[in-house]
Protein backbone atom coordinates (compact mmCIF):
# COMPACT_ATOMS: atom_id res chain seq x y z
CA UNK A 1 0.00 0.00 0.00
CA UNK A 2 1.25 3.47 -0.81
CA UNK A 3 2.09 5.88 1.97
CA UNK A 4 -0.63 8.44 2.56
CA UNK A 5 0.26 12.04 1.67
CA UNK A 6 -1.91 13.35 4.47
CA UNK A 7 -2.72 11.55 7.71
CA UNK A 8 -4.87 12.85 10.53
CA UNK A 9 -4.97 11.03 13.82
CA UNK A 10 -6.88 11.74 16.99
CA UNK A 11 -7.73 15.18 15.69
CA UNK A 12 -10.03 17.09 18.03
CA UNK A 13 -11.40 20.59 18.23
CA UNK A 14 -13.99 22.13 20.52
CA UNK A 15 -15.68 25.49 20.61
CA UNK A 16 -16.66 25.70 24.26
CA UNK A 17 -18.83 22.67 24.97
CA UNK A 18 -19.35 21.95 21.28
CA UNK A 19 -17.06 19.26 19.88
CA UNK A 20 -16.80 20.00 16.18
CA UNK A 21 -14.06 17.48 15.61
CA UNK A 22 -13.84 14.45 17.83
CA UNK A 23 -10.88 12.11 17.50
CA UNK A 24 -10.86 12.05 13.72
CA UNK A 25 -8.63 9.53 11.94
CA UNK A 26 -8.37 10.09 8.23
CA UNK A 27 -5.82 9.80 5.46
CA UNK A 28 -5.42 10.75 1.85
CA UNK A 29 -3.41 8.56 -0.53
CA UNK A 30 -1.78 9.58 -3.78
CA UNK A 31 -4.14 9.56 -6.73
CA UNK A 32 -7.35 9.21 -4.77
CA UNK A 33 -10.42 11.26 -4.10
CA UNK A 34 -11.43 10.87 -0.50
CA UNK A 35 -14.88 12.29 0.05
CA UNK A 36 -16.06 13.57 3.39
CA UNK A 37 -19.81 13.58 3.77
CA UNK A 38 -22.16 14.20 6.64
CA UNK A 39 -25.25 16.16 7.59
CA UNK A 40 -25.16 19.93 8.03
CA UNK A 41 -23.27 20.92 11.13
CA UNK A 42 -21.34 17.65 11.26
CA UNK A 43 -18.05 19.56 11.25
CA UNK A 44 -16.90 18.96 7.68
CA UNK A 45 -15.82 22.52 6.96
CA UNK A 46 -14.18 22.72 10.39
CA UNK A 47 -12.14 19.66 9.54
CA UNK A 48 -10.94 21.24 6.29
CA UNK A 49 -10.06 24.38 8.23
CA UNK A 50 -8.08 22.33 10.73
CA UNK A 51 -6.13 20.71 7.93
CA UNK A 52 -5.57 24.00 6.10
CA UNK A 53 -4.48 25.68 9.34
CA UNK A 54 -7.28 28.24 9.54
CA UNK A 55 -8.22 26.64 12.85
CA UNK A 56 -5.80 25.14 15.35
CA UNK A 57 -6.58 21.69 16.69
CA UNK A 58 -6.87 21.12 20.43
CA UNK A 59 -5.36 17.66 20.16
CA UNK A 60 -4.15 15.13 17.62
CA UNK A 61 -1.69 15.14 14.80
CA UNK A 62 -1.64 16.14 11.16
CA UNK A 63 1.10 14.58 9.11
CA UNK A 64 1.87 15.70 5.60
CA UNK A 65 4.45 13.73 3.64
CA UNK A 66 5.36 12.03 6.90
CA UNK A 67 6.07 15.35 8.58
CA UNK A 68 4.09 16.73 11.52
CA UNK A 69 2.54 20.03 10.46
CA UNK A 70 0.22 20.82 13.38
CA UNK A 71 2.47 23.66 14.49
CA UNK A 72 2.59 25.33 11.10
CA UNK A 73 0.22 28.19 10.39
CA UNK A 74 -2.07 28.49 7.42
CA UNK A 75 0.47 30.38 5.34
CA UNK A 76 3.22 27.83 5.90
CA UNK A 77 0.88 24.94 5.12
CA UNK A 78 -0.27 26.61 1.91
CA UNK A 79 3.38 26.88 0.92
CA UNK A 80 3.86 23.15 1.45
CA UNK A 81 1.21 22.58 -1.20
CA UNK A 82 -2.03 22.14 0.76
CA UNK A 83 -4.33 24.16 -1.44
CA UNK A 84 -7.85 24.87 -0.44
CA UNK A 85 -10.95 25.98 -2.30
CA UNK A 86 -13.74 27.66 -0.42
CA UNK A 87 -17.34 26.69 0.09
CA UNK A 88 -18.35 30.29 -0.56
CA UNK A 89 -16.20 31.61 -3.37
CA UNK A 90 -13.34 33.62 -1.92
CA UNK A 91 -11.86 35.70 -4.69
CA UNK A 92 -10.35 39.14 -5.23
CA UNK A 93 -13.51 40.98 -6.36
CA UNK A 94 -11.94 43.94 -8.16
CA UNK A 95 -9.51 41.83 -10.20
CA UNK A 96 -10.44 40.13 -13.45
CA UNK A 97 -10.70 36.36 -13.63
CA UNK A 98 -7.23 36.27 -15.15
CA UNK A 99 -5.96 38.69 -12.50
CA UNK A 100 -7.08 36.31 -9.77
CA UNK A 101 -5.35 33.31 -11.28
CA UNK A 102 -2.24 35.37 -12.05
CA UNK A 103 -2.15 36.37 -8.43
CA UNK A 104 -2.32 32.71 -7.41
CA UNK A 105 0.57 31.98 -9.77
CA UNK A 106 2.46 34.91 -8.23
CA UNK A 107 1.70 33.59 -4.74
CA UNK A 108 3.10 30.19 -5.67
CA UNK A 109 6.37 31.95 -6.46
CA UNK A 110 6.10 33.69 -3.07
CA UNK A 111 6.85 36.87 -4.88
CA UNK A 112 5.70 40.11 -3.32
CA UNK A 113 8.61 42.51 -3.61
CA UNK A 114 8.31 43.48 -7.26
CA UNK A 115 7.95 47.23 -7.66
CA UNK A 116 8.54 48.07 -11.31
CA UNK A 117 7.85 45.21 -13.68
CA UNK A 118 4.19 45.39 -14.65
CA UNK A 119 2.20 42.26 -13.94
CA UNK A 120 0.02 43.02 -16.97
CA UNK A 121 3.07 42.37 -19.16
CA UNK A 122 4.33 39.39 -17.20
CA UNK A 123 4.17 36.65 -19.88
CA UNK A 124 4.99 33.91 -17.41
CA UNK A 125 2.08 34.70 -15.10
CA UNK A 126 -0.31 35.43 -17.96
CA UNK A 127 0.42 32.16 -19.74
CA UNK A 128 0.08 30.17 -16.57
CA UNK A 129 -3.19 31.85 -15.68
CA UNK A 130 -4.62 31.37 -19.17
CA UNK A 131 -3.67 27.69 -19.12
CA UNK A 132 -5.48 27.21 -15.80
CA UNK A 133 -8.53 29.17 -16.98
CA UNK A 134 -8.59 27.16 -20.17
CA UNK A 135 -8.65 23.90 -18.23
CA UNK A 136 -11.79 24.90 -16.34
CA UNK A 137 -13.38 26.42 -19.45
CA UNK A 138 -13.14 30.06 -18.42
CA UNK A 139 -10.60 31.26 -20.97
CA UNK A 140 -13.18 33.31 -22.85
CA UNK A 141 -14.09 35.14 -19.62
CA UNK A 142 -10.51 35.91 -18.64
CA UNK A 143 -10.78 39.69 -18.68
CA UNK A 144 -14.14 39.93 -16.91
CA UNK A 145 -14.08 41.40 -13.45
CA UNK A 146 -14.89 38.88 -10.74
CA UNK A 147 -17.81 40.91 -9.45
CA UNK A 148 -19.39 40.53 -12.88
CA UNK A 149 -18.94 36.75 -13.14
CA UNK A 150 -21.86 34.40 -12.57
CA UNK A 151 -21.99 32.19 -9.51
CA UNK A 152 -20.99 29.13 -11.51
CA UNK A 153 -18.08 30.95 -13.10
CA UNK A 154 -16.83 32.00 -9.68
CA UNK A 155 -16.88 28.36 -8.58
CA UNK A 156 -14.77 27.43 -11.58
CA UNK A 157 -12.43 30.33 -10.95
CA UNK A 158 -11.83 28.95 -7.44
CA UNK A 159 -10.66 25.73 -9.06
CA UNK A 160 -8.49 27.59 -11.58
CA UNK A 161 -6.76 29.47 -8.75
CA UNK A 162 -6.11 26.19 -6.98
CA UNK A 163 -4.64 24.75 -10.18
CA UNK A 164 -2.27 27.69 -10.50
CA UNK A 165 -0.95 26.86 -7.04
CA UNK A 166 0.14 23.44 -8.38
CA UNK A 167 -0.81 21.81 -5.10
CA UNK A 168 0.39 18.58 -3.56
CA UNK A 169 -3.14 18.01 -2.27
CA UNK A 170 -6.46 19.71 -2.91
CA UNK A 171 -8.78 20.48 -0.03
CA UNK A 172 -12.10 21.19 -1.71
CA UNK A 173 -15.03 22.48 0.27
CA UNK A 174 -18.19 21.83 -1.76
CA UNK A 175 -16.86 22.75 -5.20
CA UNK A 176 -20.21 21.87 -6.82
CA UNK A 177 -22.27 24.11 -4.54
CA UNK A 178 -24.84 25.91 -6.67
CA UNK A 179 -23.45 24.73 -10.00
CA UNK A 180 -26.60 23.16 -11.41
CA UNK A 181 -26.78 19.75 -13.07
CA UNK A 182 -24.83 20.47 -16.22
CA UNK A 183 -22.13 22.39 -14.42
CA UNK A 184 -21.76 19.64 -11.84
CA UNK A 185 -21.42 16.97 -14.52
CA UNK A 186 -18.63 18.94 -16.21
CA UNK A 187 -16.82 19.49 -12.94
CA UNK A 188 -17.18 15.82 -12.01
CA UNK A 189 -15.47 14.91 -15.28
CA UNK A 190 -12.73 17.40 -14.53
CA UNK A 191 -12.09 16.30 -10.93
CA UNK A 192 -12.03 12.70 -12.10
CA UNK A 193 -8.91 13.50 -14.12
CA UNK A 194 -7.48 15.90 -11.61
CA UNK A 195 -6.93 13.19 -8.97
CA UNK A 196 -3.96 11.85 -10.93
CA UNK A 197 -2.23 15.23 -10.49
CA UNK A 198 -2.88 15.53 -6.79
CA UNK A 199 -5.20 13.69 -4.43
CA UNK A 200 -8.36 15.48 -3.36
CA UNK A 201 -10.01 15.66 0.03
CA UNK A 202 -13.53 16.50 -1.05
CA UNK A 203 -16.44 17.78 0.97
CA UNK A 204 -19.55 17.54 -1.13
CA UNK A 205 -23.29 17.57 -0.61
CA UNK A 206 -24.06 16.36 -4.11
CA UNK A 207 -24.31 12.61 -3.52
CA UNK A 208 -24.25 11.76 -7.21
CA UNK A 209 -20.91 13.48 -7.45
CA UNK A 210 -19.58 11.76 -4.35
CA UNK A 211 -20.65 8.28 -5.47
CA UNK A 212 -19.26 8.82 -8.96
CA UNK A 213 -15.95 10.26 -7.88
CA UNK A 214 -14.84 9.02 -4.49
CA UNK A 215 -12.41 6.17 -4.10
CA UNK A 216 -13.22 6.22 -0.43
CA UNK A 217 -15.92 7.96 1.54
CA UNK A 218 -15.79 8.94 5.21
CA UNK A 219 -19.01 9.82 6.97
CA UNK A 220 -18.77 12.52 9.61
CA UNK A 221 -21.56 12.92 12.15
CA UNK A 222 -21.26 15.28 15.10
CA UNK A 223 -17.51 15.52 14.66
CA UNK A 224 -16.94 11.75 14.57
CA UNK A 225 -16.21 9.47 11.65
CA UNK A 226 -18.96 6.84 11.86
CA UNK A 227 -18.25 4.92 8.69
CA UNK A 228 -15.70 4.59 5.92
CA UNK A 229 -15.64 2.64 2.70
CA UNK A 230 -16.23 2.77 -1.02
CA UNK A 231 -19.45 4.00 -2.56
CA UNK A 232 -21.28 0.66 -2.33
CA UNK A 233 -20.28 0.04 1.25
CA UNK A 234 -21.43 3.48 2.33
CA UNK A 235 -24.67 3.26 0.41
CA UNK A 236 -25.53 0.01 2.17
CA UNK A 237 -24.24 0.86 5.64
CA UNK A 238 -27.27 0.78 7.96
CA UNK A 239 -25.77 3.27 10.40
CA UNK A 240 -25.10 5.77 7.63
CA UNK A 241 -28.58 5.31 6.25
CA UNK A 242 -30.20 6.20 9.54
CA UNK A 243 -27.76 8.96 10.51
CA UNK A 244 -27.43 10.68 7.25
CA UNK A 245 -28.83 9.29 4.06
CA UNK A 246 -32.09 8.61 5.93
CA UNK A 247 -34.68 10.45 3.91
CA UNK A 248 -32.72 10.40 0.65
CA UNK A 249 -32.19 6.67 0.54
CA UNK A 250 -35.62 5.61 1.68
CA UNK B 1 -9.98 50.02 -20.97
CA UNK B 2 -11.47 53.36 -21.96
CA UNK B 3 -12.06 54.50 -18.38
CA UNK B 4 -8.44 53.99 -17.51
CA UNK B 5 -7.42 56.10 -20.46
CA UNK B 6 -9.71 58.83 -19.19
CA UNK B 7 -8.15 58.79 -15.74
CA UNK B 8 -4.70 58.68 -17.27
CA UNK B 9 -5.44 61.75 -19.39
CA UNK B 10 -7.06 63.52 -16.48
CA UNK B 11 -3.93 62.88 -14.41
CA UNK B 12 -1.69 64.35 -17.08
CA UNK B 13 -3.98 67.36 -17.33
CA UNK B 14 -3.89 67.83 -13.56
CA UNK B 15 -0.11 67.55 -13.51
CA UNK B 16 0.10 70.23 -16.20
CA UNK B 17 -2.28 72.55 -14.33
CA UNK B 18 -0.24 72.18 -11.16
CA UNK B 19 2.88 73.04 -13.15
CA UNK B 20 1.33 75.81 -15.22
CA UNK B 21 -0.38 77.70 -12.38
CA UNK B 22 2.81 78.66 -10.52
CA UNK B 23 4.64 79.43 -13.78
CA UNK B 24 1.93 81.93 -14.68
CA UNK B 25 1.99 83.29 -11.13
CA UNK B 26 5.75 83.68 -11.34
CA UNK B 27 5.67 85.70 -14.54
CA UNK B 28 2.71 87.69 -13.21
CA UNK B 29 5.02 88.56 -10.31
CA UNK B 30 2.89 86.87 -7.64
CA UNK B 31 5.51 84.97 -5.61
CA UNK B 32 2.99 84.33 -2.85
CA UNK B 33 0.89 82.21 -5.19
CA UNK B 34 4.00 80.24 -6.13
CA UNK B 35 4.58 79.53 -2.46
CA UNK B 36 0.95 78.56 -2.10
CA UNK B 37 1.32 76.06 -4.93
CA UNK B 38 4.49 74.73 -3.30
CA UNK B 39 2.56 74.18 -0.11
CA UNK B 40 -0.15 72.32 -2.03
CA UNK B 41 2.49 70.22 -3.80
CA UNK B 42 4.17 69.21 -0.55
CA UNK B 43 0.88 68.44 1.19
CA UNK B 44 -0.10 66.42 -1.88
CA UNK B 45 3.09 64.39 -1.46
CA UNK B 46 2.17 63.71 2.17
CA UNK B 47 -1.23 62.54 0.93
CA UNK B 48 0.36 60.36 -1.75
CA UNK B 49 2.27 58.65 1.05
CA UNK B 50 -0.85 58.00 3.10
CA UNK B 51 -2.75 56.91 -0.02
CA UNK B 52 -0.37 53.96 -0.42
CA UNK B 53 -1.40 52.64 3.00
CA UNK B 54 -4.99 53.88 3.06
CA UNK B 55 -6.01 53.69 -0.57
CA UNK B 56 -4.14 50.65 -1.87
CA UNK B 57 -3.85 48.77 1.40
CA UNK B 58 -7.02 49.80 3.20
CA UNK B 59 -4.95 50.79 6.25
CA UNK B 60 -6.68 53.79 7.80
CA UNK B 61 -3.74 55.37 9.57
CA UNK B 62 -4.67 58.31 11.74
CA UNK B 63 -1.06 58.92 12.68
CA UNK B 64 0.68 59.91 9.49
CA UNK B 65 1.47 63.36 10.86
CA UNK B 66 4.10 61.54 12.95
CA UNK B 67 6.05 60.63 9.80
CA UNK B 68 5.49 64.09 8.35
CA UNK B 69 6.86 65.62 11.54
CA UNK B 70 9.76 63.21 11.87
CA UNK B 71 10.81 64.02 8.30
CA UNK B 72 10.55 67.70 9.16
CA UNK B 73 12.53 67.37 12.38
CA UNK B 74 15.22 65.31 10.66
CA UNK B 75 15.78 68.31 8.39
CA UNK B 76 15.37 70.90 11.16
CA UNK B 77 17.79 69.20 13.53
CA UNK B 78 20.52 68.51 10.99
CA UNK B 79 20.18 72.01 9.53
CA UNK B 80 20.35 73.66 12.94
CA UNK B 81 23.56 71.81 13.75
CA UNK B 82 24.94 72.95 10.43
CA UNK B 83 23.97 76.56 11.14
CA UNK B 84 25.54 76.52 14.58
CA UNK B 85 28.66 74.67 13.44
CA UNK B 86 28.25 72.11 16.18
CA UNK B 87 28.36 68.42 15.39
CA UNK B 88 25.33 66.29 16.14
CA UNK B 89 27.57 63.94 18.10
CA UNK B 90 31.29 63.59 18.66
CA UNK B 91 31.77 60.14 20.11
CA UNK B 92 32.34 57.41 19.09
CA UNK B 93 32.52 59.25 15.76
CA UNK B 94 31.67 62.71 14.58
CA UNK B 95 28.38 63.40 12.83
CA UNK B 96 28.02 66.91 11.50
CA UNK B 97 24.87 68.69 10.46
CA UNK B 98 24.33 69.42 6.80
CA UNK B 99 22.48 71.82 4.56
CA UNK B 100 22.38 69.49 1.55
CA UNK B 101 18.80 68.57 0.71
CA UNK B 102 19.75 65.28 -0.89
CA UNK B 103 21.34 64.13 2.37
CA UNK B 104 18.54 65.61 4.45
CA UNK B 105 15.89 63.89 2.36
CA UNK B 106 17.66 60.58 2.68
CA UNK B 107 17.88 60.96 6.46
CA UNK B 108 14.21 62.02 6.62
CA UNK B 109 13.19 58.96 4.59
CA UNK B 110 15.25 56.61 6.75
CA UNK B 111 14.02 58.09 10.04
CA UNK B 112 10.36 58.05 9.06
CA UNK B 113 10.74 54.60 7.51
CA UNK B 114 12.19 53.20 10.73
CA UNK B 115 9.43 54.85 12.76
CA UNK B 116 6.84 53.36 10.39
CA UNK B 117 8.48 49.97 10.76
CA UNK B 118 8.16 50.05 14.55
CA UNK B 119 4.70 51.65 14.64
CA UNK B 120 3.46 49.42 11.83
CA UNK B 121 4.85 46.22 13.34
CA UNK B 122 2.85 46.87 16.50
CA UNK B 123 -0.25 48.52 15.04
CA UNK B 124 -0.79 45.99 12.25
CA UNK B 125 -1.53 43.31 14.82
CA UNK B 126 -4.86 45.09 15.17
CA UNK B 127 -7.37 46.13 12.54
CA UNK B 128 -10.36 48.37 12.00
CA UNK B 129 -11.05 51.00 14.63
CA UNK B 130 -8.26 49.67 16.85
CA UNK B 131 -5.76 50.27 14.10
CA UNK B 132 -6.99 53.84 13.66
CA UNK B 133 -6.72 54.48 17.39
CA UNK B 134 -3.33 52.88 17.91
CA UNK B 135 -1.74 54.79 15.03
CA UNK B 136 -3.22 57.96 16.52
CA UNK B 137 -1.80 57.04 19.92
CA UNK B 138 1.71 56.55 18.53
CA UNK B 139 1.54 59.87 16.71
CA UNK B 140 0.42 61.63 19.88
CA UNK B 141 3.31 60.06 21.80
CA UNK B 142 5.79 61.45 19.31
CA UNK B 143 3.98 64.80 19.32
CA UNK B 144 4.23 65.16 23.09
CA UNK B 145 7.81 63.97 23.02
CA UNK B 146 8.66 66.80 20.60
CA UNK B 147 6.85 69.33 22.82
CA UNK B 148 8.68 68.27 25.93
CA UNK B 149 12.16 67.95 24.43
CA UNK B 150 13.78 71.34 25.01
CA UNK B 151 17.01 70.65 23.09
CA UNK B 152 15.30 71.32 19.76
CA UNK B 153 12.92 74.10 20.64
CA UNK B 154 10.22 72.13 22.42
CA UNK B 155 6.86 73.72 21.89
CA UNK B 156 8.38 76.74 20.13
CA UNK B 157 9.82 74.70 17.34
CA UNK B 158 13.04 75.12 15.46
CA UNK B 159 13.95 77.67 12.81
CA UNK B 160 16.00 77.05 9.71
CA UNK B 161 17.48 80.45 8.89
CA UNK B 162 18.47 79.76 5.33
CA UNK B 163 16.70 77.27 3.12
CA UNK B 164 18.87 74.20 2.54
CA UNK B 165 20.74 73.70 -0.69
CA UNK B 166 20.21 71.52 -3.72
CA UNK B 167 22.95 71.17 -6.37
CA UNK B 168 22.30 73.43 -9.33
CA UNK B 169 19.13 74.98 -7.92
CA UNK B 170 18.73 78.31 -6.17
CA UNK B 171 16.30 77.07 -3.56
CA UNK B 172 15.78 80.59 -2.21
CA UNK B 173 13.83 81.56 -5.33
CA UNK B 174 10.21 80.50 -4.87
CA UNK B 175 9.80 79.17 -8.40
CA UNK B 176 12.99 77.09 -8.23
CA UNK B 177 11.96 75.56 -4.95
CA UNK B 178 8.49 74.88 -6.32
CA UNK B 179 9.92 73.12 -9.36
CA UNK B 180 12.10 71.01 -7.10
CA UNK B 181 9.13 69.94 -4.98
CA UNK B 182 7.04 69.37 -8.09
CA UNK B 183 9.74 67.14 -9.56
CA UNK B 184 9.86 65.10 -6.37
CA UNK B 185 6.07 64.72 -6.42
CA UNK B 186 6.03 63.59 -10.04
CA UNK B 187 8.85 61.10 -9.51
CA UNK B 188 7.04 59.61 -6.51
CA UNK B 189 3.74 59.47 -8.44
CA UNK B 190 5.39 57.64 -11.32
CA UNK B 191 6.98 55.21 -8.87
CA UNK B 192 3.62 54.64 -7.20
CA UNK B 193 1.94 54.14 -10.55
CA UNK B 194 4.53 51.50 -11.47
CA UNK B 195 4.27 49.89 -8.06
CA UNK B 196 0.48 49.65 -8.26
CA UNK B 197 0.67 47.48 -11.37
CA UNK B 198 3.69 45.47 -10.19
CA UNK B 199 3.65 42.38 -8.00
CA UNK B 200 3.80 44.30 -4.75
CA UNK B 201 0.90 46.57 -5.67
CA UNK B 202 -1.19 43.61 -6.80
CA UNK B 203 -0.52 41.76 -3.56
CA UNK B 204 -1.35 44.86 -1.51
CA UNK B 205 -4.65 45.41 -3.29
CA UNK B 206 -5.49 41.73 -2.92
CA UNK B 207 -4.87 41.94 0.83
CA UNK B 208 -7.22 44.92 1.07
CA UNK B 209 -9.99 43.06 -0.72
CA UNK B 210 -9.66 39.56 0.68
CA UNK B 211 -7.09 38.95 3.36
CA UNK B 212 -8.17 35.36 3.98
CA UNK B 213 -7.66 34.44 0.37
CA UNK B 214 -4.14 35.89 0.34
CA UNK B 215 -3.22 33.84 3.41
CA UNK B 216 -4.76 30.72 1.83
CA UNK B 217 -2.45 31.29 -1.14
CA UNK B 218 0.54 31.19 1.18
CA UNK B 219 1.39 34.90 1.32
CA UNK B 220 1.54 36.78 4.60
CA UNK B 221 -0.94 39.68 4.72
CA UNK B 222 0.95 41.10 7.71
CA UNK B 223 4.24 41.28 5.83
CA UNK B 224 2.64 42.88 2.79
CA UNK B 225 0.85 45.48 4.92
CA UNK B 226 3.94 46.25 6.95
CA UNK B 227 5.99 46.85 3.81
CA UNK B 228 3.26 49.14 2.49
CA UNK B 229 3.07 51.02 5.77
CA UNK B 230 6.83 51.60 5.75
CA UNK B 231 6.82 52.84 2.15
CA UNK B 232 3.85 55.02 3.00
CA UNK B 233 5.62 56.50 6.03
CA UNK B 234 8.77 57.16 4.02
CA UNK B 235 6.91 59.15 1.37
CA UNK B 236 5.06 61.20 3.98
CA UNK B 237 8.38 61.72 5.79
CA UNK B 238 9.94 63.04 2.60
CA UNK B 239 7.02 65.47 2.31
CA UNK B 240 7.75 66.60 5.87
CA UNK B 241 11.36 67.27 4.90
CA UNK B 242 10.24 69.53 2.05
CA UNK B 243 7.69 71.23 4.29
CA UNK B 244 10.41 72.10 6.80
CA UNK B 245 12.35 73.84 4.05
CA UNK B 246 9.26 75.56 2.68
CA UNK B 247 8.48 77.20 6.02
CA UNK B 248 12.10 77.25 7.20
CA UNK B 249 10.60 76.15 10.46
CA UNK B 250 9.58 72.94 12.15
CA UNK B 251 7.38 72.62 15.19
CA UNK B 252 5.40 69.94 17.00
CA UNK B 253 2.25 71.13 15.20
CA UNK B 254 3.54 69.25 12.15
CA UNK B 255 2.82 66.10 14.14
CA UNK B 256 -0.54 67.04 15.61
CA UNK B 257 -3.56 64.89 14.96
CA UNK B 258 -5.13 67.78 13.03
CA UNK B 259 -2.55 67.27 10.37
CA UNK B 260 -3.15 63.49 10.30
CA UNK B 261 -6.80 64.31 9.72
CA UNK B 262 -6.04 66.87 7.03
CA UNK B 263 -3.88 64.41 5.09
CA UNK B 264 -6.79 61.99 5.23
CA UNK B 265 -9.15 64.72 4.02
CA UNK B 266 -6.97 65.28 0.91
CA UNK B 267 -7.42 61.66 -0.04
CA UNK B 268 -11.16 61.58 0.55
CA UNK B 269 -11.72 64.82 -1.36
CA UNK B 270 -9.61 63.72 -4.31
CA UNK B 271 -10.46 60.03 -4.42
CA UNK B 272 -9.30 57.11 -2.29
CA UNK B 273 -6.74 54.84 -4.00
CA UNK B 274 -6.65 57.09 -7.06
CA UNK B 275 -3.15 58.07 -8.12
CA UNK B 276 -3.92 61.78 -8.30
CA UNK B 277 -6.56 61.73 -5.56
CA UNK B 278 -4.36 63.31 -2.88
CA UNK B 279 -2.95 65.80 -5.39
CA UNK B 280 -6.41 67.11 -6.25
CA UNK B 281 -7.44 66.94 -2.59
CA UNK B 282 -4.44 68.91 -1.34
CA UNK B 283 -4.87 71.55 -4.06
CA UNK B 284 -8.58 71.93 -3.24
CA UNK B 285 -7.70 72.15 0.45
CA UNK B 286 -5.12 74.88 -0.08
CA UNK B 287 -7.43 76.77 -2.44
CA UNK B 288 -10.27 76.58 0.08
CA UNK B 289 -7.99 77.76 2.82
CA UNK B 290 -6.78 80.65 0.67
CA UNK B 291 -10.15 81.64 -0.79
CA UNK B 292 -12.33 81.36 2.30
CA UNK B 293 -9.58 81.87 4.88
CA UNK B 294 -9.31 85.52 3.88
CA UNK B 295 -13.08 85.95 4.24
CA UNK B 296 -13.72 84.13 7.48
CA UNK B 297 -11.65 82.31 10.05
CA UNK B 298 -14.32 79.61 9.98
CA UNK B 299 -13.27 78.53 6.48
CA UNK B 300 -13.11 74.95 7.64
CA UNK B 301 -16.89 75.03 7.84
CA UNK B 302 -16.93 75.19 4.04
CA UNK B 303 -14.30 72.50 3.82
CA UNK B 304 -16.49 70.33 6.04
CA UNK B 305 -19.48 70.95 3.80
CA UNK B 306 -17.44 70.00 0.74
CA UNK B 307 -16.20 66.88 2.45
CA UNK B 308 -19.71 65.92 3.40
CA UNK B 309 -20.89 66.42 -0.16
CA UNK B 310 -18.09 64.19 -1.46
CA UNK B 311 -18.79 61.44 1.03
CA UNK B 312 -22.54 61.54 0.38
CA UNK B 313 -22.67 62.09 -3.36
CA UNK B 314 -19.28 61.31 -4.88
CA UNK B 315 -17.74 58.35 -3.10
CA UNK B 316 -14.85 58.21 -5.52
CA UNK B 317 -13.92 61.81 -4.71
CA UNK B 318 -13.07 64.28 -7.44
CA UNK B 319 -11.27 61.75 -9.62
CA UNK B 320 -14.11 59.27 -9.25
CA UNK B 321 -16.59 61.93 -10.27
CA UNK B 322 -14.69 62.84 -13.42
CA UNK B 323 -13.07 59.58 -14.47
CA UNK B 324 -15.41 56.88 -13.14
CA UNK B 325 -14.59 53.72 -11.24
CA UNK B 326 -11.18 52.18 -10.77
CA UNK B 327 -10.25 49.56 -13.33
CA UNK B 328 -8.03 46.61 -12.66
CA UNK B 329 -6.87 43.95 -14.98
Amino acid sequence: MTEPVLALSGLSKSFGALKVTDGVELDLRPGEIHALIGPNGAGKSSLIKLVAGELTADAGSIRFDGREISDLDQIERARLGLTRTFQVSSLIPEFSARGNVMFAAQARRRSIFGFFRQVSRDRELIDEAMAALDRVGLASRASVRVSELSHGEKRLLEIAMALAMRPRIFLMDEPMAGLGHEGSQKLIGFLDQLRSEAPILLIEHDMDAVFQLADRISVLVAGKIIARGNADEIRNDPEVRTAYLGEDAA
Amino acid sequence: MPEFVTEHRLNILLALILLGGPLVAHYADEPFLVTLATRATILALAGVGLNIALGLGGLVSFGHAAFFGLGGYAVGILASHHQNYEPLMTSPFVINGTNQMLVLWLVAIIVSGLAALVIGALSLRTSGVYFIMITLAFAQMIYYFAISWPAYGGEDGLSIYVRNAFPGVNTLRPLDFFLLCYAVLIVVLIAQWKMTGARFGIALQAVRQNEGRVAALGLSPYKIRLAAFVISGMVTGLAGALYADLNRFVSPSMMSWHLSGEIMVFIILGGVARLFGPVVGACLFVLFEHAFGSVTEHWQFFLGAALLAVVLFARGGFIGLVAGRVRHD
